[in-house]
């Protein structure tokens, strides 16, 4: 997968397959990225699952507060890090032993090497993207905001 | 961070049309509805905090977002290449928020000392009563730029093709020269149009219009709109832009740069500036000016033959002393023009009629098809006498370094057939 540029049926195909999503480093903080996305994505019908050692056992937005993947009891369908670069190859082993099918790191945050293990464990990898800003961009919402979604359609009902 | 998906899977002609403009999802209506209100009904107390956190995409306040002018940016936007655009009232408004997220009391930044005598004068007047300080350079030395920075600089500012004089910048050494100092980029884009000319593409960072002049295209409407490239890093020197990166007093600590990345800037720019300094497009001047970019590239195509045509017969005229056109292959800029603007030189020149500054107000009262007022870009042609109108607050000295001398006429060459043109002009200057 060429990580620089993604088509968007790619990011489109992983947003439509995936209902449950792990979110490590999730904050309880309403004013950080983490929790924008994690309440956007609660309101498009995801259920977002926090992983956060140092919250464990807290309750963000109505879930409950894991302190790492394997504690997680449900199939996990993507692993969303809200982490830094150096931090992400752990994570990556962790969402192939939990059985993810999506590995996902945020704005900002691109690991080559973890990218390059998933992927070989069968996960599909999206780094340096915000699924919170994709799904607005597919689904023509974020257009509001003036941004450029790159999509042009003529249909009436817009879906991701 | 890197830029968003380039999107090449479209032509200029298709984006033009469709862009941003999907069908109304409630009516079906295939045109873009001009919704004309101030504000929009919540869904309930929870979804109104989350619009108003920017946790949500949606419409609180017209100040803020239009679905009308949220068409209007995101066709903009796919048209320059950027990642997001926000639409003002004017063009002088678009700068007005590029620069206050930008600066702050004390910042420097360099202009270009051939711009638009209106961004002059806001640069230099209006903008040091904030404690925003402009250096003005020549730009056809780019070395200039360099010359003028300073650890206070926040910014480079020119137009991609400068009004009045047909001086054409070179887009690429400036911006390297930029980006050298970790400063973005702002091009003025109005006289070229992205038809024209893509800044973006030779490393501008942020790009401005008056979209009352080419995009609007019919003189009918005054806006402006300011574009995001995506690409410029806003924390790579730590605290340099505190608007960006740092936590928001006014978001409870929200930081822009890291929750809204490539496309930080132009939410910025709405949250914060837009916001507070209010001066936001009106629903039915982004209609007006979103039909008329569905025909931009035909109106630039014809502007700039009428344009070629209309300057070959004036350098010939006995009448006329010179004539700036970068479309001229004997012009000084006709080599960047070839670079930057490859389709055609636009649309506005400048000449210098023999007999000087009473002979340029005896020809702007002479014409009969031609407008004389203070605009350019519409389909109808227009003619003004720089030196006696939109330059006069200028002092003599940089009249000219702007290209508006006493001798100076400016012609915005429109739609119409250039034959008729030509005999206007001609019965006009048998009376100088």
């Amino acid at each position: 997968m060429n990580h620089d540029t993604y088509p968007d049926d790619y990011i489109r195909a992983i947003l439509r397959e995936c209902r449950t999503i792990a979110m490590v480093g999730a904050s309880a903080n309403w004013n950080r990225p983490s929790y924008f996305a994690m309440k956007y994505l609660q309101e498009k019908g995801y259920r977002i699952i926090p992983v956060n050692p140092s919250a464990a056992g807290q309750e963000i937005l109505g879930e409950k507060v894991y302190a790492a993947l394997s504690e997680i009891p449900v199939k996990v369908d993507m692993v969303d890090c809200f982490r830094p670069a150096e931090a992400i190859p752990p994570i990556a082993a962790a969402a192939i032993a939990i059985g993810a099918r999506v590995l996902w790191m945020q704005l900002g945050i691109r690991n080559d090497e973890a990218a390059a293990m998933a992927e070989a464990a069968g996960l599909k990898v999206v780094m340096n993207r915000c699924p919170k800003i994709e799904y607005g961009r597919l689904s023509g919402e974020i257009g509001w905001m003036g941004v450029n979604t790159r999509v042009i359609s003529s249909k009436r009902l817009k879906k991701v | 961070m890197s830029a968003e998906t380039p999107s090449d899977r479209y032509g200029f002609d298709t984006l033009a049309i469709h862009a941003g403009a999907a069908p109304d999802p409630t009516t079906g209506a295939r045109s873009t509805p001009i919704y004309q209100t101030t504000s929009y009904v919540f869904e309930n107390v929870d979804q109104a905090a989350s619009l108003f956190n920017l946790q949500s995409f949606g419409n609180i306040y017209t100040r803020l977002t239009n679905p009308t002018t949220a068409v209007l940016e995101e066709r903009v936007a796919a048209l320059e290449g950027g990642t997001a655009a926000l639409a003002t009232a004017s063009g002088h408004a678009a700068q007005l928020i590029a620069f206050h997220l930008l600066l702050s009391p004390g910042d420097e930044f360099i202009a270009s000392n051939k711009l638009y005598g209106g961004s002059m004068t806001q640069f230099a007047h209006s903008f040091s009563k904030f404690g925003w300080i402009v250096r003005f350079v020549d730009p056809d030395d780019p070395e200039n730029f360099r010359r003028a920075l300073s650890p206070k600089t926040k910014a480079i500012f020119i137009e991609s093709l400068a009004n009045p004089g047909g001086v054409v910048s070179d887009i690429a050494a400036i911006a390297a020269i930029a980006h050298a100092a970790d400063v973005p980029l702002i091009v003025d884009n109005t006289l070229a149009s992205p038809y024209l000319c893509r800044p973006f593409d030779h490393g501008a960072d942020l790009i401005v219009h008056s979209m009352t002049k080419f995009l609007g295209g019919h003189g009918n409407s005054v806006g402006g709109i300011l574009v995001e490239g995506g690409r410029f890093d806003w924390a790579k020197v730590a605290g340099k832009y505190p608007t960006i990166c740092e936590p928001t007093a006014s978001y409870h600590g929200l930081r822009f740069y890291e929750t809204f990345g490539t496309m930080a800037f132009a939410v910025a720019a709405r949250a914060i500036s837009l916001r507070d300094l209010g001066p936001a497009l009106s629903p039915m001047n982004a209609f007006l000016i979103l039909t008329g970019i569905e025909t931009l590239s035909l109106r630039m195509d014809r502007h700039c033959a009428n344009a070629l045509t209309v300057a070959r017969h004036l350098l010939s005229h006995d009448k006329v002393a010179w004539v700036n056109y970068a479309g001229l292959p004997d012009d000084r800029y006709h080599q960047l023009a070839a670079r930057y603007l490859p389709r055609g030189a636009g649309a506005v020149f400048t000449f210098g009629v023999k007999g000087g500054f009473d002979a340029g107000v005896k020809l702007v009262e002479g014409v009969e098809l031609f407008s004389h007022l203070a605009n350019i870009g519409d389909t109808r042609s227009l003619i003004i006498h720089p030196a006696s109108t939109t330059h006069r607050q200028l002092p003599p000295e940089r009249r000219e370094a702007a290209g508006a001398g006493p001798d100076v006429v400016r012609l915005s060459v429109g739609l119409e057939s250039a034959p008729d043109l030509i005999a206007d002009l001609d019965q006009a200057l048998a009376g100088t």
